[in-house]
């Protein structure tokens, strides 16, 4: 008897003129003590099972059809009142922001407690009792004082442990975790696996896990479920899955994923859910207007930072010694040359991002010096010599969805670098525009619309385009493809190196994705509190980092390759 | 939290003495004051002779030097009509216009955050209809028509409801005078409770319902729901107390501005408040009565924000005024 059986799900969300169905006759099993990924890229329909197991389906969506049995009820034809003797108490829910998922105004105690008490027998005090003994069961130190505090006083890390308490607090038969570990650092996510694991291990709770991240799943997941677009397109072991897909979207989506262990110069077969337009005029940048930018070049060190130091106040006070500061960046050092890929990795909050805002003159540094191309960029009084190297310096932001302006059509978003640095003639803009959008694979007819009417990965393909427009030589990513899903990431890097080596442009690649860096970077260099720990060839770190954090970082990655590459083996012989 | 309360008096006296220049810019081109005071009965000689009593011959500048000088000491000047100090006559008015916005507010409070809640979590049902479109008329009618309308109906036509003044007052402590604590004056101060709020009251379902359905959408509402609340518990527990964040906020300052436009209302029902001496004030030329009562009232305002900012910190944890516990 399986725990969690689902027969042919169908779930509607019915809208103006046409109805989508988010859910196609999806059926699958899930046993007791079993962790089941349910993987797939956003729009798939792997959340929306999750929350119509225990009917939170944000209007107006609803199940159609199907029947989803818990156990022996039959759960799905359960009223309102009898799902909510379900949910908490015989199915805990995990969500992906911890930041959000925790109510701000009140004390981890009484939202615990309150769980507590609509779940189990319990009085107020032992409810209390029992909420310490959660907290101290996720690994949360000193559990008497913390569960008077408010979310806000914890880390991101700890407060998804706050929440896998309160889910494990109605003593659930199945967990259902959306994206747990999304939002997190590499090091807390790996805590956050082995916890979930280690529970569902030790209650004998069976674990439905949603995410899009192969990594996770090939860590966690005994079992895999692949859903397309509302399909479940194959299920079975995670070795099979991962190792030898049979459907041609599980292949494609895990050719799409960065590889940890080895560079590769594109990612293959990428295209399988958004094509880009065909048969679009490519333009030969030896001869366009595009490849004529600056070329000459003072030295081979593009960019050149020096004892780089800028904090931030984190709380303001009238006297000095009741300030707090965050140092952002201590005395980084760094060098760029001309043409290559250089990487800032790190954690959030490690102050790489700063150093990319610094460089785009976002941001002033308290001390220290950024030179472009022999320029001193900081401090500098020569305001044309300045204008004329931040012309050279593009930026693209990581999210594609805040970083274009709504209420502009894209060929005036990308018209704009063109037309304020002067550097086209007036009537030569359009064609331009035109051809860049062309060129990074959007057709010049998409100049006419607005940002709204793309989705995230050709939103990010316009921001490279808006950056690209002002010729420049280097172009600065900043986490450029962590909103985006694994394939149309595959894309957007593709799109970047094609660029870099079509243009010799040289980039600063920022990002917390240890694969993307070693297939993006020459030259690697990790960041942790706002400090350079270890420089190094891209390669050489991966395989021989000197620094300790460096490798601990490393051995957390989470990765799938050893799955697959032990599975090709072992299949090999046949 | 000494150096917030610090931070507001100085941002206070800045706020007024903003407001005094203002209030000297303007008081040339409001009248000839001697003409309010001693009619038409006098000679030219007097009348210049009492100009030169009140300093008005005095440059601007000297007579603002002058005013500041006193303020300083918490003297805001003599009312000219009132012959006694203009701080005096408006604290013998204020208890009037409180007690009336105050009632007021009551109103507002005690029917929009209801009404609010409902229209969120029901919005298609036909009461949350109704509520939305007389809340539209309600935005759009003026308080003044509002009043007029009542007395129409309640008092001339109906004749349930006294359709001026304050009825009878209760004395309280030898000096506020209350219309709380008797019939007649609860009676009284029904009509122009009502039309006071009638601008804010639609104003504010619209902001409860508009924060309401913000909060709804949020994630710790949807993880309250996953824990197997039940939707009461979710709805006034965990929705309820995130909605009042920033309906303090922007309430807080509506209120304050309420208490210090009671202008209208106070004319048509002829309450004896501070609005209504002001516009007495100013139809007599009253000008150290004007400057007390604009400074006052930015003063009540300061007030009120700081009472705001402080009631906000108590809601919301994330927000440390007292400094310390980090």
């Amino acid at each position: 008897m399986p725990l969690l059986t689902i027969k042919s799900l169908c779930i509607e969300f019915p809208g103006r003129g046409k109805t989508e169905r988010a859910a196609n006759n999806v059926s699958f099993e899930l046993h007791a003590g079993e962790i089941l990924g349910l993987v797939g890229e956003s729009g798939a329909g792997k959340s929306t099972i999750g929350n119509g197991i225990v009917q939170l389906l944000s209007a107006p969506g609803r199940v159609t059809s199907g029947d989803i049995y818990l156990n022996d009820d039959l759960i799905s034809n359960f009223n309102a009142k009898q799902i909510l003797k379900v949910r908490g108490s015989r199915i805990g829910f995990i969500f992906q922001d911890p930041m959000t998922s925790l109510n701000p105004l009140f004390t981890i105690e009484n939202q615990m407690v309150e769980t507590i008490i609509n779940c189990l027998d319990m009085n107020q005090q032992q409810a209390s009792q029992y909420a310490i003994e959660l907290l101290a069961q996720v690994g949360i130190p000193d559990p008497e004082i913390r569960i008077k505090q408010f979310p806000h006083q914890f880390s991101g890390g700890m407060r998804q442990r706050v929440v896998i308490a309160i889910a494990l607090a109605g003593k659930p038969e199945l967990i259902i975790a959306d994206e747990p570990t999304t939002a997190l650092d590499v090091s807390v996510q790996d805590q956050i696996l082995t916890l979930i694991k280690g529970l569902c291990r030790e209650h004998n709770v069976g674990c439905l896990l949603v995410t899009h991240d192969m990594g996770v799943i090939a860590n966690v997941a005994d079992r895999v479920a692949v859903m397309y677009r509302g399909n479940l397109v194959e299920i079975g072991d995670t070795a099979q899955i991962l190792g030898s897909p049979n459907h041609d979207y599980t292949k494609s989506l895990i050719s799409a994923v960065p590889r940890s262990n080895i560079k590769t110069d594109r990612f293959p077969l990428v295209e399988y859910i958004e094509t880009t337009e065909k048969g679009l005029d490519s333009i030969d940048v030896t001869t366009h207007w595009l490849g004529q930018g600056v070329r000459h070049t003072h030295s081979d060190d593009l960019l050149v930072i020096k004892d780089l130091n800028l904090r931030f106040i984190t709380r303001d006070a009238m006297f000095e010694r009741n300030r707090r500061y965050l140092q952002a960046t201590s005395n980084v050092n760094l060098t760029v040359k001309q043409g290559e890929t250089y990487g800032l990795v790190g954690e959030s909050g490690s102050g790489k991002s700063t150093i990319a805002r610094m460089v785009a003159g976002l941001q002033k540094p308290d001390s220290g010096s950024i030179q472009f191309d022999g320029l001193e960029l900081v401090g500098n009084p020569d305001k044309v010599a300045i204008r004329n190297a931040r012309k050279q310096i593009q930026m693209v932001f990581q999210n594609p969805y805040s970083s274009l302006n709504g209420r502009m059509k894209i060929e005036n978003i990308i018209a704009e670098p063109i037309l304020f640095h002067k550097i086209a003639p007036q009537g030569d803009v359009s064609q331009i525009v035109g051809d860049l959008l062309d060129h990074v694979g959007l057709g010049r007819q998409s100049g006419k619309k607005y940002p709204h009417e793309f989705s995230g990965g050709q939103r990010q393909r316009i921001s490279i385009a808006r950056a690209l427009a002002s010729r420049p030589r280097l172009l600065i990513c900043d986490e450029p493809t962590s909103a985006l899903d694994v394939s149309v990431q595959a894309q957007i890097l593709n799109l970047l190196k094609d660029l870099q080596d079509e243009l010799g442009l040289t980039m600063l690649f920022i990002s917390h994705d240890l694969p993307v860096i070693r297939q993006m970077c020459d030259r690697v260099s990790i960041m942790r509190h706002g400090m350079i720990l270890e420089t190094a060839e891209s390669e050489q770190f991966f395989e021989h980092p000197e620094n300790a954090y460096s490798a601990e970082l490393l051995s957390l990655m989470p990765r799938f390759d050893n799955i697959y590459e032990s599975s090709r083996i072992t299949k090999a012989p046949n | 939290m000494l150096q917030f309360l610090l931070k507001r008096l100085l941002q206070a006296m800045l706020v007024m003495s903003i407001i005094s220049i203002a209030c000297f810019a303007i008081q040339d081109s409001l009248g000839d004051p001697t003409r309010e005071l001693a009619a038409n009965s006098i000679s030219s000689e007097e009348r210049e002779l009492l100009r030169e009593e009140l300093g008005l011959n005095d440059s601007t500048i000297i007579q603002f030097g002058r005013f500041i000088g006193r303020a300083v000491q918490g003297d805001l000047g003599n009312s000219y009509f009132f012959k006694e100090p203009a701080m005096t006559v408006i604290l013998k008015k204020l208890p009037a216009t409180l007690e009336l916005s105050f009632a007021a507010s009551i109103l507002i409070i005690v029917i929009s955050i209801p009404l609010g809640v409902f229209t969120a979590i029901r919005p298609r049902h036909w009461f949350s209809r109704l509520t939305m479109a007389i809340s539209v008329i309600g935005i759009s009618i003026p308080v003044f028509l509002t009043a007029i309308g009542l007395i129409f109906i309640f008092s001339v036509t109906l004749g349930w409801m006294p359709s001026f003044g304050r009825g009878e007052t209760v004395e309280m402590w030898g000096y506020w005078n209350s219309n709380f604590f008797s019939g007649d004056g609860l009676l009284h101060i029904i009509m122009p409770a009502v039309a006071l709020s009638s601008i804010m009251l639609p104003l504010f379902i619209r902001l409860v319902r508009a924060e309401m359905l913000e909060v709804l959408s949020t994630e710790y509402v949807k993880f309250a729901r996953a824990k197997g609340l039940s939707s009461y518990k979710v709805y006034m527990k965990h929705a309820l107390k995130n909605t009042m964040l920033p309906v303090i906020t922007v309430g807080g300052v509506q209120i304050g501005i309420m208490v210090a436009y009671t202008i209208l209302t106070e004319s048509v029902f002829q309450w004896p408040g501070m609005g209504f001496m002001f516009l007495e004030a100013v139809n007599r030329s009253d000008i150290p009565l004007i400057t007390a009562y604009i400074m006052f009232v930015g003063f009540l305002f300061v007030v009120v924000n700081t009472l705001v900012d402080l009631l906000y910190g108590v809601i919301n944890p994330m927000v440390d005024l007292v400094g310390g516990n980090q």
